[in-house]
This record gives C-alpha cells, structure tokens and sequence, in this order.
C-alpha cells in the first residue's frame, strides 16, 4: 500500500477491500464499553484544514483520537492573496513540530500532492479533500456504505451500478468515486447537464447520460452531489428551478429505482434542490450512516497507514 | 509460514515435515491434550461462570473445540469468542501494518465471568499481555486464565499458564509450529529450524 | 579605437568556415581560414564553431521598473547576452506600464548604460493595459527608443473596437500590434490547457478556443484596416491553421512561438509543480507538433522566448496561487536546437532567419538580423553545436530560477555574443561592459 493517500487511484483493487474490512472491524469499538484502542498511542495526527468543514474534520479527530492519537486542529487562512506563507511555511512550522501524518484540506487542486512530494515534511498525507481534484476518504465511506447494504459487509463492489449525479465539473467526490468504484468493481454512471460534465469525460471510466430519469431504474445506488447557487452565476444552469426539475431527485423519481437501491449524498445537503426532504429522510436514504461510516473508514486509512512501520506490503499475509 | 501438508493424514503422517523440522505432538497427542484440558478447566473452575475466548488466529479453533470437549462433560453450551489482539501488541511500530481478524465476544458477555484465554503457544509473553490489554476494554471478567497447547518458556513479562497441554524445552533458534486441521488440515506440532528464519527473536509474529 | 577580434574557423549559417574580422562595430573581412590579417587583433580560434547574425527576441520582460525582485533590465540584459541575443523588446507590463514616453525612454536608457544588449521598450496599447483607451502611441513612436512595436501583453486586446483603431492608428509609423490572444470571459481563473487532463487533475482549464477566436477576429480586422498585426505566444494547432489561411490570403501577419511551447505539453502539470503554470498554457501533443511544423515552414515567422522572471514566492506555492511564467532567455537557443535543429526540422539559415532576421525585420531594427557581410553591423553570435550542457537553476544570470528545463542536458553552447563588434559574452560568461553612447 502506499505511504500517502492523495488520490483514490493510489488503492489497489486488494488495498481498498483491505481498508473496507479493516474499517468493519474498527466500527465494532463504537459499540464496546471502551470506545478506544492504543494502536496510535504516541503518533501526533494534524489537521490541517486551509477551508472549513466541521463535519470532515471531526470525523478525522474522532478517528484519531479513538486509535489514542494526539490531535491537532490547525485551521489556517490561505489564498491567493496571501501567496507564499500558505502551505509551505504552515508545513514547515508542522515538521518542527513532529507531526506523523498531515490531514491536509486545501482549496487548490494538488495540494496534498505538492505537500507529500515537496520535501518540505517526512509525515504522511492524507488528503481530506483539494479543490476539485480529490476527496478518497469520501470515496471509502461511501465504498463501505454501500458494501454493507448491498454486499452483506464482505468483499468488492463487483456488478453494482451506482449513479453520480450533479455537478460533476466541480466535484472532487465525483471524481474519486469513479476511480474506487472501477478498482472495485462497480460501474459508475455520470448524470448531469452538459455545463457540468469536464471536457474529455467521455476518456473516464464511467458511463454519462443527460437523462435522469431513464437512468434510475437500472441502478443499485443513486449518489446526489451539492449544486451551489454560484454555478448559477457562472451560467452553468439558468436557474435553480430549472435544475430541480430535471436533475432532483424527488418523491416521484426516487418511485423509479429498484426496490434495494440506496439513496446517498456527501453532505452537506441543499434540501430541495438536488434532493427533496422527503427522499432525503426516507428508508432509501443512508446518508446519516454515511456519517458514521466515515470515522470507522477514516480510523481504517489512520491504521494502516500509520500503525505499523510502513503501510502493508501486501495484502495476501494475515496475522 | 510453513508449508500446507497434504490433507487426509492422520497420526501426522501425511505432513511434510522438513528436513530441519520433527513432529513432537502428533493429531493423537493434541486431541489427548485438549480433552485432558478441558477436564481440568471443569475441575478447576466448578461453578463458575465459563467463557472460552481464543486468541487469533490459531487460538480460536483450539479454543472452539475446547468449549465442544467442556460442554460435552458440563452437559451445557459453553460460550465461545474471538479476540484478535493486534491493535494492542507493544510491536506495532516495528512492523508493517498487518489485517486485522475479527473480533467476536462470547455469548452472554464477559462481565463477571471466568475467561479463559486460549493459544496455541505461550512464548514470551507479549501476546498474552495484549490479550488481557484487549479484554478488558470488552468488560470487566470476575477472573481470567491462560490454556495454551504448548509452553515453549523463554518468558520476558511474568507470565503463566493455567492449562498446558505440552511443556516443551526450547532455545531461542528453534522455531515451534503448530497446525491445526482448521487452517492447515491437520493437527501436529513441530519443532526445529525453519530454512531462512532469523533466530534469537521472541516476535511471536512468526508464532501464530 | 575599439579592439579588433578575428574569429578564426567560423561558420557562417553552418556554411564553409571563414575568419571574420570585426571592427569600429562593423565586420571589416570575411577571408579564407588563416588569411585574415591579425596585427593589434585579438584572435579567437573558433573553429567548427557557428556564427549568426546576434539573435533578437522579439518578448522579454525586464521587470523594472516596479517589480526589481523579479528582474532588472541589467540582469536580463546580462540574460540575454548569455543566450547570444544583442537585442531584445522589453513588453510593457512595468509598474508603472510603459504606456508614455517616459516610461519607455527610462527603459531605454537603462539598456544603454547596461550595455549587454539592445533594449528596445515595447509601448502599451491601452493606458494602464486596462483595455479600455489608448495610450499615447504616436508620442512613443516619436521617442527616443522610436517605439514600433506596441502589446499590452499579460492582457489580451479584447475589445473589438479598440484592436481595430489601433491597428489603423500605427500605420501612421509602421508600428505593429503584437496581441496577446486570450478571450478574457472564457478564461476567467484558467488554470491550464483545457483538456482530459485538466477534467482530471482538477485544475480549471484554459480551452484553445478562446486563443483561436481572437486570432481570427484580429486577421479579419487587420485585413479590414490594412494594418499590421502580431500574434504573440502562438500556441495552438488551431492558431497555426488560421494564420495559415490568414497569410495565404495576402494579409500582413506575423507570428512568434516561445521555446517552451515547441518543447513542453500539459503532460507536465500533472506533478502540480507551478514551474510549469504560464500563459498561455502548455498544450497538447497535436498543439506542439503544429506550432514546430509551423515554425519549420514558415507559418511562424520567429521564436520569442516570453522570458517571464519571478521571485520563488510567487512559484514555491500551490498552483493555483503561483504566478504565470517560465524565464527563458539563456535556454531558447538550446531548446530550439533541440526541438528543430537536431530533428532535423530546421537548418542553421532557419535558425537564423527565425531567431534574429524575421524578428528584426518585425520589431523595424536597422542594425539586427543583418546578412552576415562586410561593412555590416557587427552584432553576431558564435555557437557551440556539439557542447551539451545540464541546465542549472542555481546559476542562472536572471535574478530569477523559475525554468522548466531545470536539470535537463540540453545541447549547443554559445560561446561569444558581440554588440557591435564588442563582445558581451567570451567563453561562455559575461564580459563586464562599459555604457555605449549614441
């Protein structure tokens, strides 16, 4: 397995169902008396969050500290504007200070990448998400959630086939997705409209429709990404009302998927315009347990990438 | 590891055991010592409430047929889990990251209950050390003891089994195998030099 | 009097070797090897060496004024001289823009008491580069450096209206508008070429399109109004085509391609290292092969290097926040050896004629990209063919490191520059100068 987790593609086919079970085991600690373990004992753990997100940052700190890791929260203002003291002085000032693994979010596609390839730290990295490029921690909990509901816990994602649907342009959990879900198995299938498609997607491992509704029927998961209302500046779609109607999955659409399809979404939601509230709270939904899944498959990504010397080497010795 | 013998042999027969490798407990010997433990776990433990909880990963069908063995004279079902042990090993650094195996407690819990530990080997010690670390972030058991089928000695932590089916001398260059007919086919343990092993290491790691 | 230098065993434009005597800042003979006469000279033996006409980039920025930590006019001068240049047009994206007559003439003056090359300032189109009205280009024409050729490089000329006026309006001095193509409303915090690639690495991408259509609409302009027009940093298949198209029809355009452009592809981005972030972008391998079978035909008429210095500050970051540029004024001979010379694309003439005559011939110089003959002005350049050298960020002579050639063995040397029969650089290193007076 590699030393640092920059982009889903850097997880082997064996490495990816390797941090799936190891994250079932690790669930298990939510349900003991003692919800915590000491394999990280001693191992300082950074976040180092240059954008906010509450919700992914305590889900790493309730990860590392769980495994007894120290952890601390760097939350750090860097933009374009304040060029030059940004990430390369704020690692520095991390490497004086022993960090062991740098959870990196950063606004600027390539950042984790840059940061693990700079020399400017010896930690590990783990990218919590960059700019549009990447999120493959999101990538695993959705991976997890979806094996325990349609692959009683065990194994890959052979055979399913999971729909993506929304702005796919600017989504870095589109595009992580996609890698983990061909490494697994699964077949992704992109729905959006054109505006909000990259140029050259027709190269990407995934299947496109413009059409929402011929797609559900066929699909074992329908993952809904965030639409901002800043798209709608940038004349990506002309209106919100527009959007709805023909990319939101609402009470009727959701009517046409199969009888065991998952509803799921990364958060945070925008209720109403890419989901409804009644599909987002209905039995299809997991996006609460996607939560959850997120800690145990990020205390997953924190063991093995930091509880031995290195990262296994491979996946086919066992204890 | 070593290698899978060729299943069917009884008696440890069919095992290829290496050049460098002898049997010193034969499927016959390991049945006789589980049976003779699991009657000493009844005398031993006469009203109590039993737990049988193997350590991963060859502990747990040895620990299996323990409970089979001990339900069977106690005339009840006597619970049985599974503990593996590798987040609270004190070596965790000095290796790569390994799978974790699952861990299962018994039926019932253990909170005051009478646990006993089940191994293949005790060797120095750690493994049992992490075991107990482990159990009791589970629950809270009244008491807790340690079968093992073979004691090689060599102890660094004070540490000692209840139950042991073999004591068997060792030095620290020889390696002790145990197969179990779960996992490997059939029941036997060996004892020697593995071609290639490093020796003077008490990592159980190579053990178990 | 000024030394007399006899370089013995010259090539001229690869051709048979000579002993060209240079003096009073013109060659005073071209004589069979060995027939030269050398009392008072100092002789070079330069044998299997080639000599060119002084190479003249027709794109550099200088900095300074405003932005010294960067670059001044005498280190680039001194960068330039290195790369065997004698004359380079410093573009006018200054602080402040070079977009009056003072401006310009402080730029020129301070080439002139550097002494390593010819500074000729390139006048800002619009006042302030903001696009919205012209500056005073008739005053800067009229100045002391005798301005001809007029960008507001960095930005792109967008407004119809206003290419259209000052392309009519430079007739008036045979000036020409170098535009910088770049359709501002679709490259909105472009990041790099937009491809497949960019889709992936999650960078905003910067389409081929929004070069192409300014292009096009400023042929057709220029066409309309009999003007004179540039295209600057060519960088995509489709720009070729449509210059292509552009001159067959009789229309008055030129075009210059940088080195980076003729060696680099987007490929490079995928390591994120900013480096490789200029504008306008690397683009793909169809993109290159076009820009290099263009120069090699003639479809572009020069090489420019866009020498784009920048502090480490401003490159050392994520890519979003680095700035856009690559240096490249001691690398672009090598770099243009590399990709056309030694592919056998383009022959020494070529060179010459890509590198120092056509640019010469664009930018109105008098004294530059001269045939190589007596009683002509001697600004020559003497190169190394054979020599390969590893490029060392540390050590160039820019005050700046931000090269994408860093570390990688490039071939041919050179060797000596002279301005007017001075030399500049001897054995590959910088002969310290004394200010020239008109």
């Amino acid at each position: 397995m590699k030393r640092h987790l920059i982009s889903a593609a850097d997880l082997t086919h064996d490495d990816a169902v390797l941090v799936l079970d190891t994250a079932v085991q690790l669930a298990a600690i939510a349900d003991r008396p003692v919800k915590k373990l000491p394999t990280l004992r001693g191992r300082t753990v950074v976040n180092l969050f240059f954008e906010d997100s509450t919700r992914t940052r305590i889900s790493f700190e309730a990860a590392a500290k769980r495994l007894s890791a120290d952890v601390i929260n760097f939350a750090a203002k860097g933009s374009s504007v304040s060029k030059g003291e940004s990430l390369k002085d704020t690692a520095l000032t991390l490497e004086a200070m022993g960090a062991d693994a740098v959870v990196l979010r950063h606004g600027a596609s390539g950042a984790p990448y840059q940061l693990a390839n700079s020399g400017w730290i010896s930690s590990v990295v783990i990218n919590a998400g960059d700019g549009t490029h990447e999120h493959p921690t999101q990538a695993l909990l959705d991976a997890l959630t979806m094996r325990r509901h349609l692959k009683d816990d065990v194994g890959d994602l052979a055979g399913l086939r999971v729909a993506i649907v929304g702005d796919v342009l600017h989504s870095r959990v589109a595009r992580s997705n996609v890698l983990l879900l061909n490494t697994l198995g699964a077949t992704p299938i992109l729905v959006a409209p054109p505006t909000l498609l990259p140029v050259g997607v027709e190269t990407w491992a995934a299947q496109t429709s413009y059409d929402l509704d011929a797609v559900l029927p066929s699909v074992d998961v329908v993952m809904m990404l965030r639409v901002q209302s800043e798209r709608m500046n940038a004349a990506f779609f002309p209106s919100q009302a527009e959007y709805s109607r023909r990319y939101g999955l609402d009470a009727r659409r959701a009517d046409l998927l199969p009888e065991h399809a998952i509803v799921m979404h990364p958060g945070p939601m925008n209720r109403g315009v890419e989901i409804s509230a009644d599909v987002a709270d209905s039995r299809r939904s997991v996006i609460v347990e996607q939560v959850a899944n997120g800690v145990a498959a990020r205390m997953a990504v924190l063991y093995l990438l930091l509880g031995g010397s290195e990262p296994p080497a491979s996946t086919e010795e066992s204890a | 590891m070593s290698e899978r013998p060729e299943s069917g042999g009884s008696a440890g027969e069919g095992v290829a055991a290496t050049d460098e490798m002898r049997v010193v407990m034969t499927s016959d010997d390991v049945r006789r010592a589980l049976s003779r433990i699991a009657h000493e776990i009844d005398e031993r433990t006469k009203g109590a409430d039993v737990a049988l909880v193997g350590i991963a990963s060859r502990g747990v069908p040895l620990a299996r047929r323990l409970a089979e063995r001990l339900g069977d004279i106690q005339g009840r079902e006597v619970p049985v889990g599974e503990l593996d042990i590798t987040l609270h090993r004190d070596d965790l650094r000095l290796k790569p990251a390994r799978p974790l195996l699952p861990t299962r407690v018994p039926a019932g819990g253990i909170d005051g209950a009478t646990v006993v530990l089940v191994d293949d080997v005790l060797f120095s010690g750690r493994t049992v050390r992490a075991a107990l670390d482990a159990l009791s972030e589970l629950g809270r058991p009244r008491a807790v003891q340690l079968a093992v089928l073979v004691d090689r000695g060599h102890r660094e932590l004070p540490i000692r089994a209840d139950y042991v089916g073999k004591n068997l001398p060792t030095s620290l260059r020889e390696t002790v195998r145990v197969h179990v007919q779960e996992a490997d086919g059939a029941d036997a343990v060996y004892l020697g030099h593995e071609p290639g092993a490093a020796p003077i290491t008490t990592d159980e790691s190579s053990q178990s | 009097m000024s030394q007399t230098y006899v370089l013995r065993g010259v090539r001229p434009l690869g051709g048979e070797p000579v002993d060209l005597t240079m003096a009073d800042g013109v060659v005073r003979a071209i004589d069979a090897v060995g027939a030269a006469l050398t009392d008072d000279s100092v002789v070079l033996d330069y044998t299997d060496f080639i000599v060119l006409p002084g190479l003249v980039d027709l794109h550099t920025h200088l900095r300074e004024p405003g932005h010294e930590e960067a670059e001044t006019v005498r280190t680039g001068s001194q960068a330039a001289a290195l790369g065997g240049f004698t004359a380079v047009h410093a573009m006018a994206n200054t602080e402040p823009v070079a977009d009056t007559a003072g401006v310009v003439e402080q730029v020129w003056r301070l080439g002139r008491e550097a002494g390593y090359v010819d500074v000729i300032p390139v006048g800002a189109v619009t006042i302030g580069l903001k696009g919205e009205r012209l500056a005073e280009l008739g005053a800067m024409a009229d100045s002391a450096p005798r301005v001809r050729v007029f960008s507001d490089d960095g930005k792109c000329v967008h407004d119809a209206l206003l290419m259209r006026r000052a392309l009519e309006y430079v007739k008036a001095f045979d000036g020409v508008i170098s535009q910088h193509a770049q359709e501002p409303r679709l490259t909105e915090d472009a990041q790099m070429n937009e491809s497949e690639l960019s889709g992936v690495l999650g960078l905003k991408g910067w389409p081929a399109a929004a070069e192409e259509s300014i292009v096009a609409r400023d042929v057709l302009l220029a066409d309309h109004v009999g003007g004179r027009v540039h295209i600057a940093h060519v960088s995509t298949a489709g720009t070729v085509d449509i210059v292509r198209w552009a001159k067959a029809r009789g229309i008055d355009v030129t075009a210059e391609v940088t080195p980076h452009h003729l060696a680099l592809t987007e490929a490079e981005a995928a390591t994120y290292n900013p480096v490789f972030k200029v504008n306008p972008p690397l683009r793909g391998e169809a993109d290159r092969a076009a820009v290099r079978a263009a120069l090699a035909d003639g479809t572009i008429d020069a090489v420019a290097t866009d020498h784009a210095p920048h502090p480490s500050e401003a490159k050392d970051v994520e890519w979003q926040a680095a700035a856009f540029g690559m240096t490249g004024l001691e690398t672009a001979l090598s770099v243009v050896v590399d990709t056309m010379v030694n592919q056998g694309r383009l022959d020494w003439p070529g060179v010459a004629e890509r590198m120092s005559i056509a640019p010469a011939r664009i930018g109105r110089l008098a004294d530059h990209g001269r045939p190589i003959a007596v009683g002509e002005p001697a600004n020559l350049v003497v190169i190394d063919p054979k020599a390969t050298r590893i490029v060392h960020a540390q050590s160039s002579a820019s005050r700046s490191r931000n090269t994408p050639f860093a570390d990688r063995e490039l071939p041919a040397r050179v060797v000596a520059t002279f301005l007017r029969g001075r030399p500049t650089v001897l054995d590959g290193a910088l002969v310290s100068a004394t200010g020239v007076d008109a």
